[in-house]
């Protein structure tokens, strides 16, 4: 793996001549967790998507770079909302999808070692449709970790999650991404709040930076500047759609 | 439950058929009772089994080589678009023909045997899994591929792990219906032009009035069908995911 670079993406994005955000600025510090907080339909899923490279329906003019000038789409790994896990491959399978995908010999060792670190060592066997939602989103982080990139890309990965296993999923991703350049997509604050070291709020607007709390990322969900930047962040989302 | 049901509905439909046939006294070269169909079913069940073992040859290669080349075909489409441009209106045409027209065509240049039967058949459901395991081939879901793409797989590494094993469960459902199909065009090629089979047979017991020994044959049929449907049924069972 290469060191994460810092990654800036600016320009603008429309769809058939509307204007889906209007030119915007980001930049992901090296190493680090951006939190893009927004509410529905403000381009935040697009942002993402076209720092992957993956198709957006919309035409981007403008550019996407990295600090160390080398390409990004080929270093990104990519978790989803939807664990995308395949459901006839069982769990080890799944982890080594991408090795299995380039025609690469699966690092055995690898992969069962980020099968233990996730607790999934007596699923490995399983398929997806006989694990619950905590577990199979832990396969999703397992594979993303096996691809080994530096840079992460997360679309709303935990919206889907009860509360506590959101927070347990929440606290094992921030340990288990550490030292990556990541950028997490999510509409909810309190998401934002815990896991951002850089929060930036995304509305028709433009982009709104915040100061993240003080507390190292992943912060207590009881810490009060935790709640207080919750408050904040909530706020600003409401104040856009008035 | 299951065949508790099964046997309750063929009773049923033993005494709706008995009763018609008392009822209304028909002479028996019109409407034979299900008493006399049996006994002429067991009378001559060697003949029977002998028509049915050559039926169930052509069905069973018509099967296979009709669900190769299905296969085949919808890879091919799913992969190129020029062949989608080219061939699939062409697959839609020959299956807006009637099959019954092209049998005679069949049959005069593969000849009576075996082959212009395993050719009807394999007519018949060439559309159905064509088709079906085409669509399934292209209605991965979206996010397989994002997933994949930024793994950096190839086409062909996408294909082989991941469109193929989605669309799994369409070419199931495209086979269970070809094996419902294919006995069909079996016994079209056989009323066509042939010697042997339960389609001859039962032209063949038609044309001399006896109408008991067609109603056996036809029979026969039908329960054939249902048991390749079943057989077919099961074994595709993982393929459509229903074991997972």
């Amino acid at each position: 793996m290469t060191p994460a670079p810092d990654l800036t993406i600016s320009g603008s994005a429309t769809i058939d001549d509307a204007t889906l955000f209007a030119p915007l600025n980001l930049t992901l510090g090296a190493g680090q967790w951006t939190c893009l907080l927004g509410g529905s339909g403000v381009g935040k899923t697009t942002v993402l998507r076209l720092i992957a490279g993956l198709a957006t329906g919309a035409t981007f003019s403008g550019r996407i770079t990295a600090s160390d000038g080398l390409p990004v789409p080929e270093r990104v790994a990519y978790m989803a909302q939807d664990d995308l896990l395949l459901p006839w491959a069982n769990v080890a399978q799944n982890v080594s999808l991408g090795a299995s995908l380039r025609g690469e010999k699966v690092d055995l060792d690898r992969r069962n070692r980020l099968i233990n670190r996730m607790r999934l060592q007596d699923h490995m066997n399983k398929k997806p449709p006989e694990l619950s939602g905590g577990q199979r989103q832990r396969v999703a982080l397992a594979r993303t970790l096996m691809e080994d990139r530096p840079i992460v890309l997360l679309d709303e990965p935990f919206s889907a999650l009860d509360a506590r296993t959101r927070a347990d999923m929440q606290e094992l991703a921030a340990e288990a991404l550490q030292g990556r350049t990541v950028l997490l997509v999510t509409h909810d604050p309190a998401e934002a709040a815990r896991l951002g070291q850089s929060i930036v709020v995304m509305t028709e607007h433009g982009l709104t930076p915040c100061d993240p709390p003080h507390a190292p990322a992943p912060r207590n969900v009881d810490d009060l500047e935790t709640l207080e930047t919750q408050g904040a962040l909530l706020r600003l989302l409401r104040e856009d759609a008035a | 439950m299951k065949y508790f049901s099964a046997l309750a509905a063929t009773l049923f439909a033993l005494v709706i058929w008995q009763g018609i046939v008392t009822l209304t006294g028909l002479p028996k070269f019109i409407l034979p009772g299900p008493a006399l169909v049996a006994e002429t079913w067991w009378q001559n069940r060697w003949l029977i089994a002998e028509h049915t073992w050559i039926t169930a040859i052509e069905v069973v290669i018509g099967l296979a080589c009709g669900t190769l080349l299905g296969v085949v075909t919808a890879l091919q489409l799913a992969n190129s678009r020029a062949a989608r441009v080219l061939v699939q209106p062409m697959l839609v045409f020959t299956q807006a023909l009637p099959v019954f027209a092209l049998a005679p065509l069949l049959t005069l240049w593969l000849g009576y045997g075996l082959w212009s039967k395993v050719a009807m058949a394999v007519l018949i459901i060439y559309f159905p899994i064509t088709s079906s395991f085409f669509d399934g081939l292209m209605r991965t879901p979206p996010g397989y591929l994002d997933l994949a793409r930024t793994m950096q797989a190839s086409k062909r590494a996408v294909l082989w792990h991941i469109r193929i094993p989605a669309a799994l469960p369409s070419l199931a459902s495209g086979m269970r219906l070809a094996a419902v199909y294919a006995p069909i065009g079996a016994v079209i090629g056989e009323w066509v032009g042939s010697s042997q089979g339960l389609g001859y047979l039962m032209l063949l017991a038609n044309g001399r009035a006896k109408t008991d020994l067609m109603f056996a044959a036809m029979l026969t049929l039908g329960v054939f069908s249902i048991l390749l449907h079943m057989i077919i049924r099961r074994a595709t069972a993982r393929m459509a995911g229903e074991m997972r």
